[in-house]
């Protein structure tokens, strides 16, 4: 090999190691939250205190997620959260395709502004909209049931829908037309024909629009707050209340001083558990988020 | 010709039907909501047992917003800096990550799966419980950054959005999960024959960076700048959704001033979207006129 072949090699070695370097470096920063939370998790009160203990706790201390997982209400809240979070979810990705499908499939007038105001929706904050909404709800008698969630979703104006339309609306016309028309001259009707060719070759789109949808409607909690009230508790919710409530189940006698206060290694305990199902799902599905933009072509414009 | 018009009404129905869900819910949920908003926001709202009762204030509400509230002018102001600001660290943070990853290294998936990782677990309560203990700050920053330190060395105005910066520093960067994926899948898009072409001529890495990569990346640009703004504004911990959430349930306040509130806040956002937006394209055509 020549000089230049020799240096163009290893300039792209050291540019690599560099690259790796980098790609370690902003790794840890970035996940240096979540290192420090699983870490702090397993901790004992005195570990905590101990300053020779700085990130590996000294024994596997799983006390914590014992009381976090009381504070929690767990199981209770993770079956009650997980069917407040899978329906929505399910409901949205249906309808957004269906809607993505009629927007991308037919030529109508007002096609423009509809599609205009589906990225205005997107663009709204909840703010402006949640009262009336709430208001509506109030004299549907659903306040508090999943049903608040479930009704907008079925009509296009979920968590985020306007952006799984756009996803549907390019997923589909970016599918060549001439199946369609196969099928349309074969006698079949447009519903059939979404039915029976639009939906399963759309597959990818589904997975990503369930996906999201699932992870955004569980991290969901001004909404789910002021619909949901007081009837239940999603896992996010009841996080936000971790402190009180561990106050309420182990109280601090005032004449003794007796009793357990709460220290960063339960509320850390209990962040991990209420994320927990998340990572779970993110742990099986990975290739699917991380490949969702390819798979969809959402930059397609 | 009459063939051809009812396929054309046909279609319209078919394409119509498709979407009525869609129509009724934005009528429904968005529209009237948002006329009813906006009628609240001019007027005293109070709940009785036989309704709603208002009575007309004009824009009062929104005068006494700024004029009267204590603390919202702050606020909104606050949100707008922290925007401004933290959009474009998120964008440019995302860019170099994109790059980096774009390099076809062995493990890249890896990467692209730790980075991708906050987008699944973010959430109000959650980053809240990070920020008290402190587990957003880069570590090891503190130490040079005290309160103390800001306070002697920025003017006054600054100290409070620099301190959040730098308290907050990993959880703005967590918002980069999204565009990370949308700045590489531009980047994947690219012409290599361009490069190629510029290489011949001599230029330089850094040449091609600014002439070709940054212009051809523009569109997807925009559509970050538009995730990433929606984004942080959505988020429960911004300032302001925290304060009309808040002040929704106040008697002495209630509705009316609350939807004053959001609206404009609504505006605010609009203009803080349109503002960075114009600036991209603004670079777009001072690129291709050059």
């Amino acid at each position: 090999m020549n000089r230049g072949a020799w240096k163009k090699k290893l300039g792209n070695l050291a540019r690599n190691t560099a690259a790796y370097y980098l790609l370690v470096l902003i790794g840890f920063v970035f996940l240096y939250p979540v290192i420090y939370m699983v870490s702090y998790s397993f901790m004992s009160a005195s570990d905590l205190v101990n300053p020779l203990v700085k990130w590996i706790p000294s024994s596997l201390y799983l006390e914590n997620y014992r009381e976090a997982m009381e504070v929690l209400d767990f199981w209770n809240t993770l079956v009650k959260t997980f069917l407040a979070t899978i329906f929505p979810a399910l409901l949205q990705t249906a309808v957004a395709s269906v809607v993505g499908y009629g927007l991308s499939r037919f030529r109508f007038p007002g096609k423009g502004l509809i599609l205009a105001m589906v990225l205005a929706t997107f663009i709204i904050p909840a703010q402006v909209t949640m009262i009336p909404q709430f208001l509506m709800f109030r004299d549907l008698h659903i306040v508090g049931s999943v049903v608040s969630f479930l009704l907008p979703a079925s009509l296009g104006q979920g968590i985020r829908s306007s952006l799984f339309i756009l996803i549907f609306y390019q997923f589909f016309r970016m599918m060549p037309r001439s199946l369609d028309e196969a099928a349309q001259i074969d006698g079949a009707n447009a519903l059939t024909v979404f039915l029976k060719i639009g939906v399963p070759s759309a597959l990818p789109a589904y997975v990503v629009s369930l996906l999201f949808s699932f992870v955004w409607y569980w991290n969901e909690t001004t909404l789910a707050a002021l619909y949901f009230g007081n009837e239940f508790k999603t896992m996010l919710l009841a996080l936000e209340n971790f402190t009180a409530t561990y106050q309420r189940l182990y109280p601090i006698d005032p004449y003794s001083q007796t009793g357990k206060s709460i220290n960063e290694a339960i509320t850390m305990a209990g962040t991990l558990l209420s994320v927990l199902p998340l990572l779970v799902v993110y742990a099986v599905f990975q290739r699917w988020f991380v490949e969702s933009v390819d798979r969809t072509g959402i930059t397609g414009e | 010709m009459n063939m051809r018009m009812r396929l054309k009404t046909r279609n319209t129905l078919k394409g119509l039907a498709f979407v009525s869900p869609w129509i009724v819910g934005f009528l429904l949920f968005t529209l009237v909501p948002l006329g009813r908003t906006f009628w609240f926001s001019l007027n005293e709202v109070r709940f009785t047992a036989e309704g709603i009762k208002t009575r007309f204030l004009g824009w009062l509400n929104y005068k006494n917003a700024f004029l009267l509230d204590v603390s919202f002018t702050d606020i909104l102001v606050e949100y707008l800096w922290q925007t401004v600001v933290n959009t474009p660290i998120i964008l440019v943070f995302s860019l170099i990550v994109a790059m980096l990853l774009n390099r076809n290294l062995k493990g890249k998936g890896v990467f692209r799966t730790l980075f991708f990782l906050p987008v699944v677990i973010t959430s109000g309560p959650v980053m809240q419980q990070l920020l008290d203990q402190q587990a957003t700050a880069l570590p090891g920053l503190e130490r040079f950054l005290s309160p103390q330190f800001l306070q002697q060395n920025l003017p006054a105005f600054l100290v409070e959005p620099v301190s959040f910066l730098f308290s907050s520093f990993i959880m703005i960067l967590w918002f980069s999960g999204v565009p990370i994926l949308i700045f590489l899948a531009g980047l994947q898009k690219l012409d290599r024959n361009m490069y190629e072409a510029a290489s011949i001529d001599g230029a330089s890495r850094w040449q091609m960076f600014w002439k070709l990569t940054l212009p051809a990346l523009n569109p997807v640009i925009v559509v970050n700048v538009l995730f990433t703004v929606v984004t942080l504004s959505a988020f429960p911990l911004n300032p302001v959704v925290s304060k009309i959430s808040g002040d929704m349930y106040k008697v002495e306040k209630g509705i009316g001033f609350a939807t004053a509130m959001a609206w404009i806040y609504f505006a605010a956002l609009l203009l803080v979207l349109g503002g960075l937006i114009a600036i991209v394209r603004r670079r777009e055509r001072g690129v291709r006129g050059s």
